[in-house]
């Protein structure tokens, strides 16, 4: 079985792999680094919870190789928080009772980070939002909480750090 | 689960093209939104995989008031919608794009991947030959370009021969008086088109129809134009009854399939539907202008 060391900067940090080039990025992150917050769900990029963010855009861990993501600055849900605080939208989704099983909530939250980082400063709609999450499902929520959560940080009811 | 594949990453364009002539059973993965999902149920198991996700020579949006729009291979799907030019220019590829899959998958396919997978139920081949777009495609040996119109050959099978990449896709300017409009019909907003239409309209002054093309999406094995419709509308007074027909001609001119998701004759039906009001909307379009 051919294998390759490669580097993967996850949440600021390096960590080299040595893996079957065949490994997913979903299981890079889960199996190889550890970090498991990034749930597998559909597994045919169909449901979003194994959403994370690559140079700031939301990508679908489970259908990328992960040595397509050498190079790059991967961010997982563990990565939101700073100095042990959460983030606006993780506070957020607290608030708003934005989770009820949980399987989707990091996924949403690096969906809801990229919409947030993507339109910072700008007026949004609740449409826009919706659009925002629209490559994740939610079986539980019905989606409004997770809407309202995200309204809260964009009108600036969240304060950073 | 995926198979065992040894994995090709050339630093250079040239260098891909040089590695795909020399290996056989050898597939290109680019984005990898549709290909990773094929080889995880094990329908594909190449020997060899050629990853260009990362040239960046072909990673370009370019556009000439005279020469149009290229887009090189690589350029994501998301670029595309976001894309000021684009915006202005092509707003029908924007509105596409705003539908095509998720954000996610938006952020990460490819426009080249995307055509050179060859889905019947894509969405963006049937605008793009709406838009009369052409592909250039290269080997080791030489590029060559053609109609995208004569690209897609089977089901997910193209024109390209062996060791040929897509390198290029290169809308021309759109004509004066001419209006473009693309609607997909599916159940949930952003999945694959049960079915698909894209029309163009150009109008030779007053309301009448100097060119048109009807392109029908997931409608038999390619992408297709249904051409007696074209005929039919081109020299005529477009109004709606004259749309309506032309919706039945396509519906009957094209080979759909039944599946989980509709049967033959609903989807004939669609195509009809979509057919009419796409027609109608690329026409007053292009009577604005």
């Amino acid at each position: 079985m051919e294998k390759r060391l490669i580097t993967l900067n996850v949440n600021g940090i390096d960590y080299e792999l040595y893996i079957n080039p065949k490994t997913l990025l979903v299981e890079a992150i889960r199996d190889h680094i550890g970090l498991t917050g990034t749930k597998r769900g559909c597994d045919t990029v169909s449901c979003g919870a194994c959403t994370v963010m690559i140079d700031d855009m939301s990508v679908k861990s489970c259908s990328i190789l992960a040595v397509q993501a050498e190079g790059k600055k991967i961010t997982t849900v563990e990565g939101l928080e700073k100095n042990g605080e959460l983030s606006p939208i993780q506070k957020a989704f607290l608030d708003n009772g934005s989770y009820q099983c949980g399987f989707c909530t990091p996924g949403m939250l690096m969906s809801a980070s990229a919409f947030l980082k993507e339109n910072e400063g700008k007026d949004v709609t609740e449409e826009e939002i919706r659009e925002g999450i629209e490559g994740n499902i939610c079986r539980c929520t019905g989606y409004n909480s997770i809407v309202r959560a995200i309204e809260s940080v964009v009108k600036g009811n969240y304060k950073e750090g | 689960m995926i198979h065992d594949f040894h994995y090709l990453k050339p630093g250079t364009l040239k260098e891909a093209l040089a590695m795909y002539a020399e290996h056989e059973d050898c597939k290109v993965i680019c984005g990898g939104q549709s290909l990773l999902i094929v080889m995880r149920q094990g329908m594909i198991a190449p020997e060899n995989l050629l990853d260009i996700k990362h040239l960046n020579e072909l990673n370009y949006i370019k556009f000439d008031e005279k020469d149009g729009l290229r887009l090189g291979a690589t350029t994501t799907h998301r670029a595309i919608e976001k894309s000021e030019v684009i915006k202005k220019y092509y707003p029908a590829l924007v509105a596409m794009e705003n539908k095509l899959a998720s954000i996610q998958v938006r952020n990460w396919g490819t426009i080249g991947g995307n055509l050179a997978h060859a889905d019947p139920a894509g969405d963006p081949a049937p605008l793009l030959i709406a838009l009369k777009a052409n592909i250039k495609v290269g080997s080791a040996k030489g590029e060559r370009v053609m109609p995208l119109d004569e690209f897609f050959v089977d089901y997910f099978e193209t024109a390209m021969e062996k060791g040929e990449l897509v390198l290029e896709v290169h809308v021309p300017v759109t004509q004066p008086k001419t209006g473009i409009a693309y609607q997909k019909f599916n159940y949930l907003t952003n999945d694959m088109g049960i079915v698909g239409v894209a029309a163009s309209v150009t109008l030779n002054g007053g309301n009448t129809c100097k060119d048109a093309r009807v392109v029908l999406g997931n409608a038999g094995p390619t992408p297709r134009r249904s051409k007696k419709a074209e005929e039919f509308l081109i020299g005529k007074a477009l109004n709606d009854d004259v749309f309506a027909e032309a919706g039945k001609i396509a519906s009957e001119d094209c080979e759909p399939v039944a599946d989980i998701h509709a049967s033959e004759d609903f989807r004939r039906h669609v195509i009809g539907v979509l057919t009419k009001r796409m027609l109608k909307k690329a026409f007053e379009e292009a009577q604005g202008k």
